[in-house]
């Protein structure tokens, strides 16, 4: 037999949750759905009136996008523990970080690449206008692809934790503080018709060193977890 | 001969859970061509000790040494070789029971389907091969994770009661499996509480008194 290689263990891992997922896409749906319904009771409950809407557009889809991803983190790594999956892959002579980053990719491409393909639209529906669409879009495509992995080293310390679900937001939400407001900056600035690569080359500082530090940051959290 | 020269040595491992020291010095040895059966009652550190050895727990002090070499710092080399069969099945319900091999086992081992078919054959459930998992009998899913720690063609197998829930056709079937393993070369520890492999010319003992 030949040992399989570790590009080929991350794409199992990858393929095995999208094909849960897509069994399962009530559930994956959910965070969708939360952020089409906040950001359209907006306009709802503030005013109909499109340029004073413009004003918070690119803030409000922002904050829905952040709670919308948070949403789906506590139940990351959960059944992998609790079903003893995840002992199999801590033993299986594979780098664990490897595994769970790809895992958190397969979790991203359901949950936030999802907000990133609805966020013109959503955008739209707040007065956004079409020259923001790109700049948001992308600082949304990093940001979310952030959250992803800071929430995946939220889930992997709080998975063993009854009740993790508080914690979790307490350590995360801080974090996600700098995304927050380097991706609402950016669209302000594009809307007010400045450059907006300074936060965006921020936010995308943030992503890779999020990418490069997370899987180390998982893995060994993730050893702490499934010692219980 | 597969696993030829395999030897685990441990010594004098002391494991805590919480405030409960449970595992007092223990030591044994076990080589290639050995079954080692873990007895003693309920909560005596069976599950923690099988734990320990897998890395699973950490041991307080004490020292593990596979074929001669400490398996500290040398644990991902230790891990190709570990199969380990815990209290849990490791199984996804909505995964069908070939995909749950595909996904699980395929982590250590290039599969082909071939390959899965004819080890859902061996432990007795390829006609369930395309159904849920957890449309599966208690037992049909102990197979299942029998048939995924044969897939990882590991030396050394650590089995925490591994014949729970099964029918004495599948009792005999573990039975097979793990004979057939030490006589290839490889070692097996089990904890059991059940009549295993009791009168085999492999077997070793090792009782933990509390």
């Amino acid at each position: 037999m030949i040992r399989t290689p570790i590009r080929e263990a991350a794409k199992l891992v990858f393929t095995r949750d999208l094909t849960l997922a897509w069994r399962r896409w009530d559930e994956v749906a959910q965070p969708l759905i939360f952020y089409v319904v906040v950001t359209t009771m907006f306009p709802l409950a503030t005013t109909p009136d499109m340029s004073a809407l413009r004003e918070i557009s690119g803030g409000v889809v922002w904050v829905a996008a952040l709670l919308a991803s948070l949403l789906a983190l506590e139940a990351l790594f959960r059944a992998d523990v609790e079903d003893g999956t995840m002992e199999q892959w801590v033993l299986s002579g594979q780098p664990l970080g490897w595994l769970l980053l790809a895992k958190v990719a397969a979790h991203w491409v359901l949950t936030g690449l999802p907000l990133v393909v609805m966020s013109p639209i959503v955008g739209t529906g707040l007065g956004l206008p079409y020259d923001a669409w790109g700049v948001l879009m992308l600082s949304l495509l990093l940001g979310t692809g952030t959250l992803s992995v800071l929430g995946g080293i939220g889930a992997a310390l709080t998975v063993g934790v009854r009740r993790g679900s508080v914690l979790l937001s307490l350590l995360v939400l801080p974090l996600a503080m700098p995304l927050l407001i380097f991706g609402a900056r950016a669209v302000g600035m594009q809307m007010d018709g400045d450059s907006p690569a300074g936060p965006l080359q921020l936010l995308a500082a943030i992503f890779f060193m999020a990418l490069s530090l997370g899987p180390i940051a998982m893995s060994a959290a993730i050893r702490i977890s499934v010692e219980n | 001969m597969a696993f030829d020269g395999a030897l685990f040595e441990a010594r004098e491992i002391n494991a805590w859970r919480g405030d409960r020291h449970i595992l007092r010095d223990v030591s044994f040895s076990v080589r290639s061509g050995e079954f080692l059966k873990i007895t003693g009652p309920n909560g005596v550190g069976k599950t923690t000790l099988l734990r320990v050895i897998c890395g699973l727990l950490p041991a307080e002090t004490g020292d593990m040494l596979w074929r001669g070499k400490p398996v500290r710092g040398h644990r991902e080399e230790f891990n190709t070789e570990l199969g380990y069969l815990g209290h849990l099945n490791s199984l996804k319900g909505d995964l069908t029971t070939r995909e749950n091999l595909k996904f699980l086992a395929g982590l250590r081992q290039s599969l082909t389907s071939e390959v899965i078919d004819e080890m859902l054959d061996r432990v007795g459930i390829l006609s369930r091969a395309d159904l849920p998992a957890r449309s599966l009998s208690a037992g049909q899913k102990r197979r299942l994770a029998l048939a995924r720690l044969l897939l990882a063609d590991a030396a050394l197998w650590i089995l925490d009661e591994p014949v729970t829930n099964l029918d004495t056709a599948g009792i005999q079937l573990v039975e097979d499996l793990i004979v057939d393993h030490v006589q290839h070369g490889g070692i097996a520890i089990a904890a059991a509480h059940q009549r295993l492999l009791d009168d085999a010319p492999c077997l070793r003992r090792l009782e933990l008194e509390p």
